[in-house]
């Protein structure tokens, strides 16, 4: 029991992670319709920053806002100049833009900062707190998850832009009758969604460490993670997250073994995509011929 | 007299494409001969994978799964069974094909990024399927399996024609590939050809003419995944050794990569798509180890922008445009 309450924990813990990633992805998906491949590979990238910044000698969390900070115009810069040209295009050619992306974040980072693995530190004390249950860092990660998504939600709640980029994802031509940017509510989409993904990278780097290849796992889960939950849901990727974690640490402790945890995704995002294309929480999309 | 002109002159230049690629593993060194098979095993991996994207508009990130399914066909049958070399192609070819269908079936209800998604997973867990230790016994685990090089049969040195085992594996290669070209050249050109681009353009308008949409998008996956398994048979020959974490997710890049520079929907641009990605890398990997995958994403997001059709369709435009 012991054994299975801390797989539980842990599981929402890197779920935390898994949902952070989610909610990049639902950002962007639910203002474009596009499920970005390399919204992991852009959180690797800026974690990477943080890396440097750290080593520089900036205190942790500074390093955290600053990088956060880069990771915003990042993406906003990333979609005004890679994105939005292809935007119209067929959805073969916006995944292949997707994909070389993936690959030039990837590469470049495997450029400047070298394939070896690197220790990312974590801001929480070494000594755990919540008894031998859950590590202090698993803790904080859960923490820091639930303060982005109070953040994010009262910034889509309560301010005036966070309600114009509502209305931009939710009808554009009608906001722009009204007077809204449209196309630069998109590009803040971008930023936000990479904001929050450098936030997962920073969270679960201290776990798997730092090189260029570790968000393919990661992104995986998030991406079952966005599905299970319904992938137009921000709430619903949230939740999605939490089960996803937790059923990769469970299964993968006392079912399948560590081995084959990666099929887990596999199984959950086919399964879902087959029985429930719209998720547990998402809306059931109905296409007029 | 402009049609009179290009029937000619098209079965001319492959003749004469055909007839350098016989001559060329007599002039280059073992090496650039063995570099030159994994281009002709490229070649139909990339002819597979854009019969299903190119042709029939369905998107996999995740064909470098067949590819190892196909590989590790070919070197369990060797290994285990002391299968000749010769018998495991068509083995890869019968086994990828069914599991292609099987995969094609879900598939059906999966339609565009849906589908891109799906496959990626696929292209991902892969490596981890293959280490699992339950299929250790087979497998080989993370240690993977070594085959032996065949040699060439021994009537080639009676007759006169002593070829070295990377000349030999060179023409096998190439023969299947010819044989495998000009069938997928005869399927795409009939009714199933027309019928596979027709779903990919407008699925519903096809379904309202008689076309089966199931049938053939299952059917696309399937032939898809044979040519594929068939290329990673010949490749393990090749490379005389399979291991897992040689077909992680990045070799279904590498094969999306091949098939936008070289030309969606295009059997020729298969071809192009298979000199870029073995040589292009080579050529690069003198800059820095991460410069091939840079190259190849800055060639991706360019070609998209630039020339969405690759290099096939680039090259039919000059053609056309010389012609008088």
């Amino acid at each position: 029991m012991d054994a299975f309450l801390h797989q539980v924990l842990a599981g929402l813990a890197t779920g935390g992670i898994y949902a952070s990633l989610a909610l990049a992805l639902v950002m962007i998906y639910q203002a474009t319709h596009l499920v970005n491949f390399a919204q992991g590979e852009m959180a690797m990238f800026t974690t990477y920053i943080a890396w440097t910044l750290v080593n520089a000698g900036m205190p942790y969390w500074a390093a955290f806002l600053l990088t956060v900070a880069i990771a915003f115009v990042l993406g906003v810069v990333i979609e005004r100049v890679i994105i939005r040209p292809v935007e119209q295009a067929p959805v073969l050619a916006i995944v292949v833009v997707f994909i070389a992306l993936l690959l030039i974040l990837n590469s470049v980072t495997g450029w400047i900062y070298t394939y070896t693995i690197k220790q990312f530190p974590s801001p929480f004390p070494e000594q755990p707190i919540f008894g031998r249950y859950l590590s202090s860092h698993e803790a904080g990660a859960i923490g820091v998850t639930l303060v982005v998504l109070a953040l994010l939600y009262a910034f889509f709640r309560f301010t005036p832009l966070g309600l114009a980029m509502r209305a931009a994802a939710q009808n554009p031509e009608s906001s722009r009758l009204v007077g809204i940017r449209v196309g630069w509510m998109l590009a803040l989409g971008w930023g936000l969604a990479a904001a929050i993904g450098s936030v997962a990278g920073m969270m679960v780097a201290p776990i798997v460490y730092l090189d260029p290849n570790m968000m393919g796992g990661v992104l995986l889960y998030a991406f079952a993670a966005a599905l299970v939950g319904g992938i137009d849901n921000p709430w619903g990727a949230v939740v999605g997250g939490f089960v996803v974690g937790v059923l990769e640490n469970v299964l993968g402790a006392f079912v399948i073994g560590n081995e084959l945890k990666l099929s887990v995704a596999l199984v959950i995002i086919v399964g879902v995509l087959l029985v429930r294309p719209s998720g547990f929480f998402g809306r059931v999309q109905v296409t007029r011929v | 007299m402009k049609t009179g002109t290009k029937t000619w002159s098209v079965p001319v230049f492959w003749g004469l494409v055909i007839l350098v690629a016989c001559v060329l593993p007599f002039v280059v060194s073992n090496y650039h001969t063995f570099q030159l098979t994994l281009v002709l095993v490229y070649a139909i991996a990339l002819l597979g994978l854009n019969i299903l994207t190119g042709y029939n508009g369905q998107i996999s990130l995740g064909h470098g799964a067949f590819y190892a399914l196909g590989a590790y066909c070919a070197a369990i049958l060797m290994d285990k069974a002391s299968a000749p070399y010769w018998a495991t192609v068509p083995a890869a070819a019968v086994v990828c094909l069914v599991a292609g269908f099987l995969f094609g079936l879900p598939a059906l209800r999966l339609e565009g990024l849906y589908l891109a998604l799906a496959t990626f997973a696929l292209g991902v867990a892969m490596p981890q399927l293959l280490k699992y230790h339950a299929l250790e016994k087979w497998t080989g685990g993370v240690q993977g399996i070594v085959i032996n090089k065949p040699d060439a049969p021994a009537f080639f040195p009676n007759m006169g024609l002593p070829l070295n085992p990377d000349q030999w594996l060179y023409f096998f290669t190439l023969a299947i590939m010819l044989i495998m070209f000009i069938l997928a050249w005869n399927l795409l050109r009939g009714r199933i050809g027309r019928a596979l681009v027709a779903i990919r353009d407008q699925h519903i308008a096809a379904e309202a003419m008689g076309i089966h949409n199931a049938f053939y998008k299952s059917l696309a996956f399937g032939v898809s995944a044979m040519y594929t398994g068939v290329a990673g048979a010949l490749g393990a020959i090749a490379v005389q050794f399979v291991a897992p974490d040689s077909f992680n997710i990045f070799l279904s890049i590498v094969f999306l990569v091949g098939i936008v520079i070289g030309g969606l929907g295009s059997i020729a641009g298969a071809v192009y798509g298979a000199l870029f990605i073995q040589f292009v890398p080579n050529i690069a990997d003198e800059i820095s180890k991460a410069a091939p995958w840079a190259i190849f994403g800055v060639f991706m997001i360019v070609f998209v922008y630039l020339m969405p059709t690759g290099v096939a369709g680039a090259l039919r435009l000059i053609t056309r445009r010389r012609a008088p």
